[in-house]
């Protein structure tokens, strides 16, 4: 058997969750650097992973195929495709560098980071498995550091934001469970397995299909945001400490998404096309409305918040058209987007420390003060705002001329949604200006550079961003083979 | 040829039986200070008849009133290990709180003697009377604090409802007796398939029997006596009220049910839906109301017998399954969670929710172990309760019951809510008192159990649960 390097990549962090548990009290300092070492680790794997990963074909790779309850027919059954890939990648690195960017944090650190590569090992198992009842476990388990993570080290309505996301994430996660029962007894003989779920999804009945579909859609939207289960979202966020809300942008939000390319559209190839239209509109209206509430923000992590809704929405429009080109804008929109709103949201954080407010009118000017804080901003906030030559550009573009060329919604969906590229621009450069020109507010006088350490978290998200806006194949050698898979089960 | 009497397949029941009677002789021989010591020796009895049952044989006695099974045996564990727990538990707390700890070790044990006689019951009679035992030492239990208002007031409201149920229960088998002339469960189910028609009278000997086992179960709308008695027993006593005699309970009911009365499931399958749904519904939502950890852990429980209910419509072999294993689950994660309030209770003397502020900085353990109970409870993977409710949804949508699994899984949304008061208590605020919690050997190792169960089982299921029940074929 080969080297199990998934489980590997899973089961890391549980054991350094493991480990900074049994550190002796107020060693805070051994808690940061084990749960940095535990986080390095699946980080390099996952560079084997990806060097090793051969994206010429559409099949599972790295498989591991071991029964779990037998009587069930439940596996642990873990793999990777072009789809997860991706993934696995972005959330070994952001665990990566939120832990670093979780070295200010000073009170119950031993808890903290026992929380968080809980976390960490959670989200890398919703990438790897393949079997639909582990898929829902390592779903669930999520949640448990996340109310911790936001309730405990959170801002000052924390426990609201805390048993708001429990709750609605729950909520939409329980109907999926009973959408996963159905699917179990409605084949036979009975299974789980994910692969073969899909491989029989055209025995599946039209109304089947359709009722199932919308519970697992409820599942998966909640956790995307789709429009309108948002409303955790804002709350979340900017109760959070940074480090976790960079995870929650950078990963959580993905994991809806991935849901739907792994599990709702191909099992439901039917239903994904009757839907459609729905779809893409919930698309559309994230898009502007997220927009807008950007627009209207004054706090600036609510802000990068909002802007995630109206970004995550590209994906829903990207979803809907069911066509290669869309599909690929949608994985490059989540791979990018997990990386430049991390970094935002990095950033967002760096200031906060600095001038314990987040309030945009508060600033001005301190472009000059802070001129490298001020380029690294800049240059993110140009990424998410979608220009040529940064990854946004890539998942836009592609997603907008899927779209539009799609048998399956309608071209005013689409036109409507390009115009969220223009109030995207409007309010990040609006941003911009308010925080960084304008004639300097001499209450920051005293304000510090960006220091050393918070450059080291940013900067290989800027590399990554800027590679795959230059040269898009770095990305699309890994995604094109499984994503022209899963339009051929859809669509026929 | 059949043996008509063969007493070895009762040696379990038998020897726990014996082993109460030396527990209570033993008491007089004790001094106060020592009566720890009977503790411990009803701990060693407990494991001994665990062992025994494990190898205990299959087979019928008694001209076929008394049945040992898998069934049994399996529903055997639950009881022994709550009883196990319980007495574990009751050590530190019988010593500050509770006289004559003697007899209240005897009535632990002649309570699980009759829950063990009753899930081997394959005859109406036996299974009432068994079903009394175990009830009526629970009633004296409930109310052993004999100087504390709320635990006489707990003893008195369950011992006259109580007995109004058991009324209503006898007259229910009385009816049945009189239609059919049999009391043993095969038989009844064989005249029941010979009716062409349902007589109304039968219909009302099902309801009353529905009704009366509700009771014991404490499912709605038959569930008033439950906060308060939760709230008024000694901890101890509560913790295995609310596991063991609800476990009595669902054993009865699935004999009944599934062994005599199947034939007439067109008639009893929507009742007990009402129940399920309505038990789901009042037990969450009043649940989140309460300050008083007991009884927000009662309201809890009338949910937890609706989820269980919602399997029991299943009907098929997967629903026993189910509903077995998310008893075991709901053992290791409700007695648990009890241990935790009985282990801050013999340091606080508190149960109100707000007295667990900062518990996680005064004793770490504690409040994680609490933590992962209550997720169990709501079903939170990887915890045993989820496995328990993914088995017992299953059934029920086996059978395409699927609007009363919505309501439950809506319902334990609901239920997180509540659940997490008390984890928001523990990790969010801090307390005035920042003092270590110190715990008794004796319950940590009782918590390091049920924690251990509530994870294996969560995490190993299959190796769990073939464990328990290869362990008894391996031996004949």
């Amino acid at each position: 058997m080969h080297f199990p390097i998934l489980t590997y990549m899973v089961f890391t962090p549980l054991v350094g969750m493991l480990a900074v548990m049994v550190l002796r009290k107020g060693a805070d300092n051994a808690a940061r650097y084990t749960s940095l070492f535990f986080s390095l680790i699946p980080l390099l794997l996952s560079f084997i992973l990806l060097a090793e990963f051969d994206g010429s074909t559409a099949k599972m790779q790295f498989v591991e195929y071991i029964s779990w309850i037998p009587s069930l027919g439940i596996h642990y059954y873990l793999g990777a495709d072009g789809i997860s890939v991706p993934m696995l990648f972005l959330t070994a690195l952001l665990s990566f560098v939120s832990i670093i960017a979780s070295f200010g944090i000073k009170i119950r650190v031993k808890e903290y980071f026992a929380f968080f590569l809980l976390l960490e090992f959670s989200m890398m198992g919703v990438f790897a498995a393949l079997d639909l009842f582990l898929f829902y476990v390592f779903w669930e388990i999520m949640l448990v550091p996340m109310y911790f993570l936001i309730g405990i080290w959170g801002g000052p309505r924390k426990e609201y934001a805390a048993i708001k996301f429990f709750l609605y994430t729950l909520l939409g996660s329980v109907l999926m469970l009973v959408g996963i029962i159905a699917v179990y007894f409605y084949t036979e003989p009975h299974t789980l397995d994910i692969m073969e779920l899909i491989h029989r999804s055209s025995s599946y009945g039209h109304t089947f299909q359709l009722i199932i579909f919308a519970a697992f859609f409820f599942g998966f939207a909640v956790k995307v945001p789709v429009w309108p289960f948002h409303t955790w979202l804002p709350d979340a966020h900017v109760e959070a400490p940074t480090a976790v809300s960079v995870i929650l942008a950078g990963v959580l939000l993905k994991m809806g998404i991935y849901g739907m390319l792994r599990v709702s559209y191909p099992m439901f190839p039917k239903a994904a096309i009757y839907y459609a239209i729905p779809i893409a509109l919930l698309g559309m209206i994230a898009i502007i409305y997220g927009a807008f509430v950007s627009m209207a923000q004054k706090d600036l992590k609510k802000l990068v918040a909002y802007s995630s809704v109206s970004h995550m929405g590209y994906c829903m429009l990207g979803l809907a058209a069911l066509t290669t080109a869309s599909f690929s804008g949608v994985m490059f929109q989540m791979f990018s987007h997990g990386v430049l709103t991390g970094a935002m949201f990095l950033l967002v954080g760096v200031i906060y420390d600095r001038a314990h407010t987040r309030e945009i009118a508060a600033f001005g000017g301190i472009g000059a003060k802070v001129p490298i804080y001020a380029g690294v901003f800049t240059l993110f906030g140009m990424g998410s705002l979608g220009l040529p030559g940064m990854s946004g550009f890539v998942s836009e573009f592609l997603t907008f001329v899927g779209s539009y060329n799609s048998p399956y919604i309608q071209r005013w969906i689409v036109i409507v949604s390009i115009l969220g590229v223009v109030l995207t621009a409007g309010y990040i450069l609006r941003m911009i200006q308010k925080v960084f020109l304008g004639p300097f507010n001499t209450r920051w006088e005293n304000l510090t550079e960006i220091n050393g350490r918070e450059i080291f978290t940013v900067v290989p998200l800027g590399i990554l961003t800027i590679l795959i806006g230059v040269y898009p194949k770095v990305l699309s050698y890994f995604i094109s083979a499984s994503i022209n898979n899963v339009i051929k089960i859809i669509t026929g | 040829m059949n043996i008509p009497i063969d007493l070895s397949l009762l040696y379990p029941e038998l020897f726990l039986l014996v082993w109460t009677f030396v527990v209570l002789v033993a008491d007089f021989f004790t001094s106060e200070d020592s009566k720890p010591n009977i503790g411990y020796l009803s701990l060693i009895g407990l494991i001994i008849t665990a062992i025994l049952s494990l190898s205990s044989k299959q087979g019928t006695t008694f001209y076929g009133a008394f049945r040992a099974d898998t069934f049994g045996l399996s529903f055997n564990i639950i009881f022994i290990f709550s009883a196990i727990l319980t007495v574990a538990s009751s050590i530190e707390f019988a010593k500050k709180n509770l006289k004559h700890q003697g007899e209240f070790y005897g009535l632990i044990l002649f309570s699980t003697v009759g829950m063990m006689f009753l899930s081997a019951a394959d005859d109406l009679l036996i299974l009432y009377v068994s079903l009394e035992l175990a009830t009526i030492s629970l009633f004296i239990l409930s109310a052993f604090m004999k100087r504390d208002l709320k635990s006489t007031e707990a003893g008195m409201k369950y011992f006259i409802l109580g007995a109004a149920s058991s009324a209503i229960m006898i007259y229910g088998i009385s009816l049945i007796y009189g239609m059919t002339g049999s009391i043993s469960l095969h038989i009844i189910s064989l005249r029941l398939e010979e009716m062409l028609t349902l007589s109304p009278l039968f219909v009302l000997a099902i309801i009353f029997l529905i009704a009366g086992l509700s009771f014991k179960l404490a499912a709605v709308p038959f569930h008033m006596w439950c906060p308060d008695v939760y709230e008024g027993a000694p901890t101890p006593v509560t913790a295995y009220l609310s596991v063991a005699s609800k476990a009595a309970g669902l054993a009865a009911l699935i004999r009944i049910f599934y062994d005599s009365l199947q034939p007439a499931a067109a008639q009893w399958i929507p009742l007990f839906m009402a129940i399920a749904a309505m038990a789901m519904v009042l037990g969450n939502v009043v649940a989140i109301k309460q300050h008083n950890i007991k009884r927000l852990l009662a309201y809890s429980s009338i949910a937890q017998i609706g989820y269980v209910l919602v399997g029991f419509l299943g009907d098929s072999e997967l629903a026993v399954t189910s509903m077995v294993i998310y008893m075991l689950a709901y053992l290791f994660a409700n007695i648990g969670a009890f241990l935790v309030v009985i282990a801050f209770y013999n340091k606080i003397g508190s149960d109100e929710i707000t007295a667990y502020a900062g518990l996680s900085k005064r004793s770490p353990f504690l409040a994680i172990s609490m933590v992962i109970f209550l997720l169990s409870l709501v079903g939170i993977p990887p915890m045993a309760g989820f496995i328990g409710k993914f088995y017992l949804f299953s059934a029920a949508i086996q059978k395409g019951y699927y609007w009363i699994v919505v309501l439950a899984v809506l319902t334990s949304v609901v239920s997180l809510y509540y659940y997490m008061s008390v984890a928001y208590q523990m990790y969010f605020k801090t307390g005035d008192d920042d003092s270590k919690i110190s715990i008794e050997p004796t319950l940590a190792v009782a918590v390091a159990i049920a924690l251990a169960g509530t994870i294996l089982i969560g995490v190993f299921p299959s190796s769990v649960i073939s464990a328990v029940f290869g362990a008894s074929r391996a031996f004949f």
